[in-house]
């Protein structure tokens, strides 16, 4: 019986050894063999919380900052916290009602629990963070957190710098994971060009958090924190007086400025008209403000300096020349008798001169712009023996053309530029079934046919004459701060191209005493500084539009380009107006006025009245109140069938409201909105304001 | 000279495992409760804290230790039966006086004080039982001895599931550890331990699968068996019948527990450890029941914190105050019944394996000290102590490491609380009392 119950002994304690076993190789699996639990706890309680940077700030030429960072403030919220506010003093503070604010309190408990603050209003007005840091002691649970903000001190150079955003799905996924949602990104201008240089280094503060999702503290006193390291400046060519200039003269039409400066390639001033005031895009009522610039029919969002395609017209000569010249077609005193107009195809090129020897060689054929003389060089130059054929002659005038990067990407330091349009010889065949001579398009010769630039592209032909034969690609950035051999995104804009030195100095001094005699005594009168040698070529297109389906002819755009002084050029001006006229007109004083402020610094007092003139000049095209009627009232169509409110659709149904809308003559001129009001009062959300409709009266 | 006596004998093996596992307790629950900033010092010193007061508890189960050591060893055997006849009343007394805490009806309370007699009961019984076995009249080879004995073990056990404390009602089976080591034949751990698993198909298995494997058993029982069923017809009715059981355990008693005696988030617990989801079934009753016990269907996240916990300790730990699960609240109970999570986290694989190492070598002990009684009462009081803790250890960190219902009972001697501390040690110190006066014959 003991030895019986002696083995009983054993066998309970082997019970309690194999328990006692499983126990332990549990532990071996949970704490030696599986490494989830490690990062499980770690993700349990550390928050990593993003430090952002503060975003690089952007200097002009004189060391102005015209984009800066200033703070603005966000309510939070804390759910957990509210206990005893008085609801209805906030919401008047707020200017929501109480519904708004329960809506608001649920959503910020849903977005990051009751523990956690969540943003319950952001970027505050100045008046509205005034009257709530006044009381915000009234309401435990509410803080008034800061939050920087981009500020464009100058209201200026909109289209240049560019507006940040949140970055979207698309931005996320091409970044790898880089950037996260809430995250801010450069969304166009040099925002977006520089952004890895702007946006600097994001840091990571690891918090403490408990079961609750309270933050109580550091994770590890800090010492896995990395501190975020502010963006890095950028320093630009930019004139900023000049660009404000620029802009004041550009209101109320629709076309675009660029100036660069020829030695470097530094583009001193770009506007792009209609124009807006870039805090718009900041600050409270941001997407507001987008809202109604984005649905406006002028496109006041659209850069036409890099994306505006016209054809160049007159301004194209003197490069015509230029590729006559280096291909030893021609010499300076090559000339042609022009008895008003060019015979050498079946259908006559017209000329504005029919005078004998007005085109008796360059100078003078430039001086007095003969569409005969350059058609005539056009025509010479592609069917030159040398190269077999009309074709392959087509062929070697477009490599010239992209040489002078016209027909490619100028590769400026703005995202999503236009390329314009040389087509290739195989769109010739395409289109004339592969039958076509240098007589098909031989307006080539003179800016028209399928030439397309950019505005961008004609100041950049500007500074290869200017600099007689290179030039340097068109940018905005003179340097990085700190910038080391890394910053390769620099590399591009100090390459000197010099697609035309090989032509001797003579010929180029033929085309520019060409150009300034346009200027003394031609077409650019108007363009005529004191103790300054201006070089200038007016051009005038012709401007079609299809409206309402029908290819209608408006009138013409206003094309000048210039640079001066001649001797020593430190600026290339190129200026398109649409729908005004000839290239005198408004684009040459434009360009005048911009030439005297920048190299005089100044201007003179009788010129200021000019500036107010042109300022004041109204040149929007007249169908644009038509085509917004019709933009604005296919959307009240469209919201009144998804949702049967009328209310949007009532106001296009009027009779005196679409007889005035649907009746403005195409070249009459549209009222000009004001869509440089900022920072306006929120309102609550009424259905009229997804319609942005053109005031009737200005 | 009663002071003289005292300390003759003593085994310090088990004193010294003693306070080596009541100072890891108080450590682990400071790791647990400990706020950033706490005069360490004055807290231990001040009743405040729980630290503090686990301190204080364990001075007051040590003064209990020595008037137990103090006392003559006939006492404990004398009074044996009546101490049982006070924990039923206790049990009894519950009934009437109970104030329910936590979905349980089990506590009685005084002002601040909770007493728990389930708790206390199962010392009352390990002496109870140890008496009944060393009576001269008993013979454990017969089943009404058996019997009565099982009923000395259960009765608590019942009153306990009456008050809606099915854990601790499970301590109780522990004692037929004791009753095997007396004489209880073998077949009936066999038998409960096929049962057991019977019970784990069940839950985890598709009835009709279980029904079919069962059946292939039966089946193959018969042919392997063909020559002796010739023989003896017996045979084959026996494995009918044993067939007729099982399948009527998995088909019908198995639901009907889990249905009608078993409360919504037991069943919930039981379903969380064998990793399948609860999906309430059948009676309106059950689904009625799944809302107000809405509280307690935390027990999944508790055991997956848990083992966040013990998994992120690795090899060495994280360091005493550095674990982030036990410190920032995400493990709950951490101080009671998930104290090993503290030490898990805390000091990592090596310290978990000391801990089980400690304890291996306690219940060692006390087996090895059992087998050297000489008085049957002694050494089946002596099983019944190693039972009760095997038992509470065993299910304790068994939970916490995600291989056990979450059963609430506590760790023995680590665990924070006054009670569930001055009883075992109050039990382990009648052992070593015990064990002191071990030449002495005791009735």
């Amino acid at each position: 019986m003991s030895v019986f119950n002696q083995s009983r002994s054993t066998v309970i304690r082997l019970i309690v050894a194999g328990v006692f076993l499983i126990i332990v190789a549990q532990l071996v699996n949970l704490q030696l063999f599986s490494s989830k639990y490690e990062a499980l706890a770690f993700n349990n309680a550390v928050y990593p919380k993003v430090r952002y940077p503060d975003r690089g700030i952007i200097y002009d030429r004189k060391g102005k900052a015209i984009l800066n960072n200033t703070i603005m403030y966000d309510l939070e919220v804390t759910p957990s916290q509210i206990k005893g506010v008085d609801t209805s003093f906030l919401c008047k503070l707020v200017e929501i009602d109480t519904a708004e604010f329960k809506k608001r309190i649920v959503t910020a408990i849903l977005k990051n629990g009751r523990y956690r603050p969540s943003i319950f209003e952001d970027l505050l007005t100045p008046e509205m963070h005034a009257r709530l840091e006044e009381n915000i002691y009234k309401f435990p649970g509410f803080a008034l957190v800061e939050r920087p903000v981009r500020v464009y001190p100058f209201k200026a150079a909109a289209h240049i710098m560019g507006y940040i955003g949140e970055a979207d799905s698309g931005n996320i996924k091409r970044s790898n994971g880089f950037y996260r949602l809430g995250d801010y990104i450069g969304k166009t201008g040099l925002e977006a060009y520089y952004e890895r240089v702007l946006m600097g280094k994001r840091g990571v503060e690891y918090l403490i958090k408990d079961n609750k999702n309270r933050l109580v503290g550091k994770y590890e006193n800090g010492i896995y924190d990395t501190a975020a390291v502010a963006g890095r400046n950028l320093h630009t060519y930019i004139d900023i007086e000049l660009q404000q200039l620029a802009e004041k003269l550009m209101q109320g039409k629709v076309g675009a400025v660029v100036a660069i400066e020829p030695k470097t390639g530094g583009i001193l001033s770009m506007v792009s008209g209609p124009n807006f005031d870039p805090n718009m895009l900041t600050g409270p009522n941001k997407q507001q403000n987008f809202n109604k610039l984005f649905l406006d029919v002028s496109s006041p969002l659209l850069n036409r300096a890099i994306k505006g395609q016209y054809p160049p017209g007159s301004t194209f000569k003197p490069l015509g020349a230029l590729v006559a010249l280096d291909e030893g077609i021609i010499t300076p005193s090559f000339g042609i008798g022009c008895g008003g107009a060019y015979y050498g195809c079946s259908r006559p090129v017209k000329c504005t001169h029919n005078n004998a020897g007005h085109a008796a060689n360059l100078r003078l054929a430039i001086a007095n712009s003969c569409n005969s003389y350059f058609t005539h060089i056009y025509r010479l130059s592609v069917d030159a023996a040398k190269y077999k054929g009309v074709k392959s002659g087509y062929q070697k005038w477009k490599q010239y053309m992209n040489a002078f990067d016209l027909g490619v990407r100028v590769g400026v330091d703005l995202p999503s530029e236009d390329r314009g349009n040389i087509p290739d010889s195989s769109v010739y065949n395409k289109v004339y079934r592969n039958s076509w001579n240098s007589c098909t398009n031989l307006t080539l010769g003179i800016g028209q046919d399928m030439m397309l630039a950019t505005p961008l592209q004609l100041a950049n032909s500007m500074c290869i004459i200017a600099n007689k034969g290179y030039y340097y690609t068109p940018h905005f950035v003179k340097n990085i701060e700190d910038e080391t051999p890394a910053d390769s995104i620099m590399n591009p804009f100090r390459i000197k191209h010099e697609p035309l030195t090989s032509i001797p100095d003579d010929a180029y001094e033929a085309v520019i005493s060409g150009m300034q005699d346009v200027v003394e005594i031609g077409t650019a009168r108007v363009a005529k500084l004191p103790d300054i040698n201006v070089c200038a070529k007016t051009g005038t297109a012709e401007n079609y539009r299809v409206i309402d389906g029908k290819r209608t002819k408006l009138k013409d755009n206003s094309v000048f380009v210039c640079f001066a002084p001649r001797e020593n050029p430190k600026i290339a001006i190129a200026v398109i107006v649409e729908n005004a006229g000839y290239g005198g007109t408004w684009a040459g004083p434009i360009a005048a006025l911009m030439m005297e402020k920048f190299l005089n610094d100044t201007l003179r007092t009788e010129r200021l009245k000019e500036v107010e003139r042109i300022a004041a000049a109204n040149l929007m095209p007249g169908w644009l109140v038509r085509e917004q009627y019709k933009a604005d009232s296919t959307r009240a169509y469209n919201w009144f069938k998804m949702t049967k409110d009328s209310s949007a659709i009532k106001r296009f149904l009027r009779r005196d409201y679409k007889k005035d809308s649907l009746q403005q003559k195409e070249n009459s001129p549209t009222p000009i909105r004001d869509i440089r009001t900022t920072w306006q009062r929120p309102e609550a959300i009424l259905p009229e304001q997804y319609f942005i409709t053109h005031p009737v009266t200005a | 000279m009663h002071a003289r006596n005292a300390s003759k004998g003593i085994d310090w093996v088990l004193v010294g495992l003693y306070m080596i596992l009541c100072a890891i307790g108080v450590i682990s629950i400071f790791g647990a409760t400990y706020k950033e900033g706490d005069p360490i010092l004055q807290s231990f010193t001040s009743f405040k804290t729980d630290y503090g007061k686990q301190l204080i508890f364990w001075v007051l189960a040590m003064i209990i230790a020595v008037f137990i050591m103090v006392t003559d060893s006939k006492f404990f055997t004398a009074t044996a039966n009546l101490w049982y006849a006070f924990g039923i009343v206790l049990l009894l007394l519950v009934f009437p006086f109970h104030t329910e805490i936590k979905g349980t009806r089990s506590i009685i309370r005084f002002g601040s004080f909770q007493l728990q007699p389930a708790d206390l009961c199962k010392v009352f019984v390990a002496l109870a039982l140890a008496k009944y076995l060393s009576r001269v009249e008993t013979d454990f080879s017969k089943t009404k001895s058996q019997l009565i004995a099982t009923a000395i073990a259960l009765t608590p056990a019942i009153l306990s599931i009456l008050q809606q404390e099915t854990g601790l009602a499970l301590v109780y089976f522990s004692f037929f550890l004791v009753m095997f080591r007396e004489g209880l034949p073998a077949g009936i751990l066999i038998i409960g331990f096929s049962f057991a698993v019977l019970v784990v198909a069940t839950l985890l298995m598709e009835p009709n699968t279980l029904a079919m494997i069962l059946t292939g058993i039966a089946l193959a029982a018969i042919y392997i068996l063909r020559r002796q069923i010739k023989r003896r017809k017996q045979l084959l009715i026996a494995i009918i019948g044993i067939w007729m059981v099982c399948v009527g355990v998995q088909r019908f008693l198995v639901p009907y527990v889990f249905e009608s005696v078993l409360q919504p988030y037991q069943v919930k617990r039981i379903y969380d450890t064998i990793g399948k989801d609860y999906v309430p079934s059948g009676g309106t009753a059950v689904l009625e029941e799944v809302p107000a016990k809405k509280k307690d269907d935390s027990g999944d996240y508790n055991v997956k914190q848990s083992k966040i916990a013990i998994g992120s300790g690795g090899f060495a730990g994280k360091g005493l105050l550095k674990g982030t699960q036990t410190r920032y609240d995400f493990v709950p109970e951490q101080r009671t019944d998930f104290i090993f999570c503290t030490i898990g986290e805390g000091f990592g694989f090596v310290g978990s394996f000391i801990l089980m190492a400690v304890y291996f070598l306690l219940l060692m002990r006390i087996i090895t000290v059992a087998e050297r009684q000489r008085s049957v009462f002694s050494r089946a009081y002596a099983y019944g102590v190693a039972s009760i803790l095997f038992f509470h250890i065993a299910i304790n960190i068994c939970m916490t490491i995600g291989l056990a219902p979450v059963i609430g009972i506590p760790l023995p001697f680590i665990s924070y609380g006054g009670t569930s501390l001055i009883t075992f040690t109050a039990a382990l110190f009648i052992l070593i009392r015990l064990d002191a006066d071990r030449q002495m014959v005791l009735r």
